[in-house]
């Protein structure tokens, strides 16, 4: 039911400009296109300008017995050399839990981890500069897989248990059984602009940071922490970043901080950028998981029972990993009613880099075991999977308790998959692949269709909150500023639409600005989906602000009643007379009406009691499915995904055209975590896929060749987000997952669609050949 | 290759695999005499454009007075000269350290990314060649004689360049870093076809990655056709470019921090050059050499590229043979080669990107001897031969007896690789290529198989095949061929001849494929060999299903 809020906000679009719900193009587009847009390493050099680079660990776990820096300091360009001594304030920059020095003590615990940092004349020169080290060790025994962690009970964080009902009694009952094992391989970000940041010192004793962050007010916090200053001596400035991903979150930090510490002590502006390979090196991944999982289920399908442990492979410190590893909890469910689960995490400590956020948060690895059940047991019971889906999505009004006890509202998960399956054909298409593949003894190919339930909020409470700031001049330009940063996801665009359409003006006529902590302070990061819920709102509770006091200014001024005041088409009218929006502004300052507002919001209704395992942690729900058709070669492993369809549930969408480009590429990331991006490390712990030539992106080939992506039509969101919309920054990643079951489903196709393959992803076409294999090996058995 | 060195990788070592640059030199040779007359004459006329900064690295101020220590190109419609400056010195670092033109971007700083993609142009007759280019890996001398075009030079006043336009009308920028790369690699596509096809569009921009996006976007703006609005200041300026890149027709000279590169222009001069100075390193593509100085921070002392000299940039054909010289760039032998060897031209195309093959040489590549080259094994299989020459003297030998070990080659000091000789297609023979990578664009290959094979009514009459990635060199399969040689064309025989494929290697494990999927695919590749001759009408190929 929509609620009369809800339709007063919508009718609003119809009534001249403003810009929601239009395609509006990126604010920055012109400027994308001709190298105009300006990030970090394109800003002017400042006059004495140093660059920076950090001397790494050779080993992966080992003390440090000595640093001798000698030939360092006297290298060509040298101007600054530090070690932790040299630190004036906290050395440790670990974001939520301690465990991250900003260089190390005594001590490395991941293969690359930064000791000392140089200050030289050139990036050519400070990077010749640190290889110059003479660094002693004792080597000590590293752990170097997530197995071996948990044999040891090697943790950064203590495990939590989720559960509802008795999930051990009811695989007793449930007449099926399935148990199994999978490896969930981790991810690089590979935003094309690496790590970088400048530190500038200010004249009072303060720094001025450009910093390429999700998170600039931590960014601020952790400098001002290292350097041992107050937090309002320090000012961070982002305006855009080349791709963030979650890899900007925490992990923009540290080089912050030692550009910051390096620029103190040389007195001189410093700029760290990181070259792709120490990029690769010695920033956090998406988490490799390790789960396990132990089912019962009826005839039909249904599960009756589960048990899930996830494994998430932290690397050395715990980072994000606490929060991490609870959202790959919270999606273990995926779209699916867990009738008697217990739902466990560990959290592994390894050493390797410390893993960190990633667009899904934990949540994409937790998705992968239900999907991976669903296909067991359609194989086991000889039935289509998407037949075993259906049969378990959460129900409207019963089955539609989570197993952290969160009741799943605006449940559209059966709509979604009827019409998606309608629309792309799946039912004809089923046939066509059998069909294909009883003739073809060499290619085989896969279909599969999964949906998605991704919870929308940070599940740390205190997150969810948002600044922003408005003013309008003179003229009847508006000047936008908020907590949340841009990295081509498009929330500049966005939240720019939701101001204009406060005060019905062409968006142009809001200029967006950088992300400043000076202009708004105390900001979440850009992440969790949550940019444009948190500051579209706050920017619209500042606009509202201001709206207000005009429309107050004209009923006294003019002497009529609010209804006589209306803003449209970029004018404002009140009673008979018309004013340009400018010309009106322009009234209201000669009246001595302020023109600026700050703005805030918070999240209502999330609340979550980790003692219990038990609350509401998710504002609501971002739902959608996709289907994915492949083709395999069985003699190589090779594949090619064919076709994809997708439908995703948006609310109403703000802007479809970015909505459109966030689905299909975080769609396409999702299909290079699952498929060709293999991170790999030597049993010494050093990473060997560290470059684009050795870790593999999808390239522009690999992207379907039918590319069919939809927004779910009228259905607004029911919780009261901006404008109704939806979060859709992570959610499209996970319905990559159907690739990977489509892949699983042309191998199965060698069995009859008897057996269901083993396929840990990234599912190479190594492993893919492997999983041929499996089945041949099986078959041949058999005969 | 790595995997064949110690089992870590360190990275330039990951192959050889990598790179860019820049160079070609596709033109017309009419052209080039007509540019080496005009040469001298225009030597000291030119006015330069100098640049008084102290170069960052060296210290060292350009000089203002023109020596024979000049590079020459046009920077868009400006003509520059470099003097004094190093030569391990990028395009990339060129453009953004040395005149703060930061509209290309670095992405990877070795050849994979194409963020750095500019457009070179080159006259070749009364038009202009325009080829895509990483100009991260490209060293600036190469730039002398042409035309460089960054993404900065495509607005007209205010007004966005078609291949810009339709980029912002289809959303195909979100964060925008990849986004300047992808404009230059539209912008040279539609140079030389201003309504291209999706499978067009796909092969010109394989070499851009975008982490954003997911590439839809950008493949439905680069297929936007600009038939109508593609009267651009190049074109207008056409005439006066040429003219312009005509008079620079010297052979080259860059000294810098005491690292030297030389651009001869004939082959004579090449080859006395290089007896003189045996410590030379030739640089052809440099797609593979420049990896280890934006990657390694190495040094080159002196660098002698190739690119300029007309004689080894030339394709002869008779009826038995074509012959490439061996700094004749991929781009410009891909067709040729596929009109005798189908297969061959599609697994060139998967060879880097475009970016990588308008640079990109089969000197370069059979040259740097990698384990995991792509195009040494196809020339072994099919008896490719080439001619080394030093000073004046040349000699004759097998592609395969260049491959001594682990990046040995035959190779003498001061000799180079002057052209390769490729048989052409006969009758009765079948040429099977099969290239396995992770990803089918832009990756190196797990394992390349090369397969030529002829059969004689029911037996095989002669088969030759060879392999990259499987051993410390690209290598003949001996035991295999001798298994199948003279013998039935049967499924027992092939079962036999891909046990004996163990005889032949011992392949390794590394980042790219376990030891034990490299034996496995390389005896399946047979197998799929043995299948697409039997019964052609049997679907093999998923890269056909683009
Ligand atoms: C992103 C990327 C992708 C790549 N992908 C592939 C791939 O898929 N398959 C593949 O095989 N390679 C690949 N490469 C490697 C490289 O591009 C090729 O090997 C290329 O052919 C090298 O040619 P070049 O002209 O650029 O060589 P250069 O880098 O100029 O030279 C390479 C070596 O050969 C020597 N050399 C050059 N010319 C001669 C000559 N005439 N005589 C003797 N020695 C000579 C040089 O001194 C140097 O040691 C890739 C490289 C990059 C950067
Ligand atoms: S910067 Fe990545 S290809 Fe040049
Ligand atoms: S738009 Fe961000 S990498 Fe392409």
């Amino acid at each position: 039911m929509r609620k009369l809020t809800d339709i007063q906000e919508q009718d609003l679009q119809t009534l001249g400009l403003g810009g929601v719900g239009k395609s509006k193009k990126h604010e920055s587009a012109d400027k994308h296109v001709s190298g105009e847009a300006i990030y970090i390493d394109d800003r002017p050099e400042l006059r004495g300008q140093l660059h920076a680079a950090v001397g790494q660990s050779a080993y992966a776990h080992a003390n440090i017995k000595n640093i001798d820096l000698t030939k360092v300091k006297k290298a060509k360009g040298v101007v600054a050399v530090i070690t932790v001594a040299d630190v004036p304030g906290h050395v440790d920059i670990g974001p939520v839990f301690p465990g991250d020095p900003v260089l190390a003590i005594d001590k490395v615990e991941y293969l690359g981890q930064p000791i000392f940092a140089v200050a030289a004349t050139s990036y050519d020169l400070a990077r010749r500069a640190v290889k110059l080290a003479k660094i002693e060790y004792e080597e000590l025994e590293p752990v170097l897989c997530v197995k071996d962690a948990l044999a040891k009970q090697n943790f950064v964080r203590p495990p939590f248990t989720m559960k509802r009902g008795d999930s051990d009694a009811a695989i007793e009952q449930a007449g099926n059984k399935l148990s199994g094992e999978m490896y969930i391989g981790g991810q690089e970000h590979f935003y094309l602009e690496g790590q970088v940041s400048t530190a500038e010192p200010t004249e009072d004793g303060g720094m001025v940071v450009f910093s390429s962050s999700q998170h600039p007010s931590e960014v601020q916090k952790l400098v001002a922490e290292v350097l041992a200053i107050p937090l309002n001596k320090v000012i961070v400035d982002t305006r855009r970043m080349g791709g963030g991903f979650g890899g900007k979150e925490t992990q923009a930090a540290p080089w912050a901080c030692i550009a910051a510490l390096l620029a103190r002590v040389s007195k001189k502006p410093v700029k760290f950028k990181l070259s792709r390979v120490d990029d690769m090196v010695m920033t956090g991944k998406r988490h490799p998981f390790y789960n396990t999982y132990e089912v019962g289920f009826n005839n039909k399908g249904m599960i009756k029972g589960i048990n899930i442990t996830v494994n998430g492979d932290c690397g050395y410190s715990p980072d994000l990993s606490d929060a991490i590893v609870d959202r790959a909890m919270f999606h273990s469910d995926n779209a699916y009613y867990l009738d008697n689960a217990t739902v466990t995490g560990n959290r592994c400590k390894t050493n390797t880099v410390s893993h960190t956020a990633f667009r899904g948060f934990g949540g994409p690895q937790g998705m992968m075991t239900i999907e991976r059940v669903m296909d067991d047991i359609a194989r086991h019971l000889g039935k289509d999977p998407l037949q075993v889906r259906k049969v378990n999505l959460y129900g409207q009004d019963k089955r539609n308790e989570t197993h952290y006890h969160q009741t799943v509202e605006h449940n559209n998960l059966d709509k979604l998959v009827t019409t998606l399956a309608d629309t792309s054909d799946y039912k004809t298409r089923r046939k066509a692949v059998a069909d294909f593949n009883a003739q073809s003894p060499i290619l085989k190919k896969g279909l599969a269709l999964t949906p998605l339930k991704f919870g929308i909020s940070f599940t740390v409470q205190h997150l969810n909150q948002a600044g922003a700031l408005v003013h309008i001049y003179t003229d009847g330009t508006i000047s936008l500023n908020h907590g949340g940063t841009e990295m081509g996801q498009g929330l500049f665009t966005k939240v720019a639409q939701i101001v204009a359409e406060e005060f019905k003006v062409d968006v142009d006529t809001v200029g967006v600005s950088a992300t400043r902590t000076d202009k708004v302070p105390n900001t979440s990061p850009t992440a969790a989906s949550s940019g444009t819920d948190l500051n579209g709102k706050a920017a619209q509770n500042a606009a509202k602000t201001i709206k207000q006091r005009l429309i107050k200014f004209a009923i006294e001024h003019f002497s009529v009643n609010k209804e006589a005041v209306k803003f449209a088409n970029s004018q404002v009218t009140v009673g008979e007379q018309t004013f340009a929006f400018g010309e009106f502004v322009q009234l209201a300052y000669m009246n001595r009406v302020s023109l600026s507002s700050t703005g805030y919001y918070k999240t209502p209704k999330i609340h979550f009691d980790r003692a219990t395992a038990k609350g509401r942690p998710f504002f609501y729900f971002a739902n959608g499915a996709a289907v994915s058709e492949v083709i395999i070669d069985t003699l190589t492993g090779e594949y090619k995904l064919l076709r994809t369809d997708i439908l995703q549930d948006v609310g109403t969408s703000l802007n479809p055209a970015i909505d459109i480009g966030q689905l299909e590429g975080g769609f396409i990331q999702g299909v290079g975590w699952l498929t060709t991006e293999e991170l790999m490390w030597n049993d010494k712990g050093r990473l060997l896929s560290n470059n684009p030539a050795t870790y593999k992106i999808p390239a522009i080939s690999d992207a379907p060749p039918e590319f069919r992506v939809d927004l779910m039509p009228d259905d607004p969101n029911r919780e009261h987000t901006v404008y109704n919309s939806k979060a859709v920054g992570e959610p499209p990643l996970m319905l990559a997952i159907s690739v990977w079951s489509a892949l699983r489903d042309a191998v199965s196709s060698l069995s009859g669609y008897k057996l269901s393959p083993t396929l840990d992803t990234p599912a190479t076409p190594e492993k893919v050949l492997w999983a041929v294999e499996e089945m041949n090996a099986i078959q041949r058995l058999k005969e | 290759m790595s995997s064949f060195n110690s089992g870590r990788i360190p990275f330039i070592n990951y192959f050889s695999v990598q790179s860019v640059k820049f160079l070609r030199l596709p033109l017309g040779q009419s052209m080039l005499f007509l540019r080496m007359a005009l040469l001298l004459r225009v030597l000291l006329t030119n006015k330069s454009r100098i640049n008084k900064q102290p170069h960052p690295v060296t210290g060292i101020e350009w000089k203002t007075l023109m020596t024979t220590n000049t590079i020459r190109f046009l920077h868009n419609d400006q003509l520059v000269e470099l003097n004094n400056l190093d030569p391990n010195l990028t395009i990339l670092q060129y453009l953004r350290e040395e005149q703060h033109a930061t509209g290309t971007k670095e992405g990877c700083a070795s050849g994979d990314c194409g963020a750095c993609t500019v457009v070179l142009a080159e006259p070749d007759g009364d038009k202009l060649s325009y080829k895509s280019v990483n100009s991260c890996i490209g060293f600036v001398g190469s730039l002398h004689g042409k035309q460089l075009i960054t993404v900065e030079h495509l607005k007209d006043g205010d007004k966005l360049h078609p291949v810009q336009q339709s980029l912002v009308d289809n959303h195909g920028s979100q964060c925008g870093f990849c986004t300047p790369g992808f404009v230059m690699s539209a912008f040279a596509l539609h140079k030389h076809n201003d309504s291209p096809n999706r499978a067009e569009v796909v092969e010109a921009l394989a070499g851009n990655l975008c982490r954003c996006t997911g590439y839809r976007s950008i493949i439905d703006a680069a297929m936007t056709p600009t038939k109508d609005t593609a009267k651009d200041a190049f074109v207008k300026n056409t005439k006066k470019t040429i003219k312009q890149l005509n008079q620079i027709t010297e052979p080259a000279n860059l000294n810098g921090n005491n690292h030297q590169f030389y651009a001869p222009t004939n082959i004579k001069d090449l080859a006395k050059h290089l007896v003189d100075n045996p410590k030379s390193t030739l640089l052809a593509g440099g797609t593979d050499l420049a990896l280890g100085v934006t990657q390694n921070l190495s040094t080159i002392e002196q660098l002698v590229y190739l690119g300029n000299v007309v004689e080894l940039n030339q394709i002869e054909q008779t009826n038995t043979h074509i012959k490439l010289g061996a700094a004749v760039t991929y781009s410009r032998f891909t067709n040729l080669l596929g009109e005798q060897y189908p297969d061959l031209a599609q697994m060139i195309e998967r060879i880097g990107s475009t970016q990588i093959r308008n640079s990109g040489t089969l000197g370069g590549n059979i040259g740097n001897a990698s384990p995991i080259g792509d195009m040494p094994p196809a020339m072994i299989a099919l008896n490719a031969t080439m001619t080394l020459r030093k000073g004046e003297k040349t000699r004759e030998i097998a592609v395969e007896d260049y491959f001594k070990d682990y990046k040995v080659t035959d190779l003498e000091k001061s000799e180079f690789i002057q052209d390769i000789s490729i048989p052409k297609a006969q009758d009765g023979q079948h040429f099977k290529v099969y290239k396995v990578s992770k990803r089918i664009d832009d990756d190196i290959s797990a394992v390349l198989a090369s397969i030529l094979i002829e059969i004689d009514g029911k037996k095989v009459k002669s088969v030759s095949m060879a392999f990259g990635g499987m051993a410390a060199i690209p290598k003949r399969a001996k035991a295999c061929e001798k298994a199948l040689l003279g013998k039935p064309w049967t499924q027992t025989n092939v079962d036999k001849a891909k046990k004996a494929l163990a005889k032949d290697f011992q392949p390794m494990s590394d980042v790219r494929a376990s030891d034990a999927y490299r034996m496995k695919v390389a005896q399946n590749l047979l197998q799929k060999c043995f299948i697409e001759l039997q019964n052609r009408t049997i679907e093999t190929r998923v890269a056909n299903y683009a």
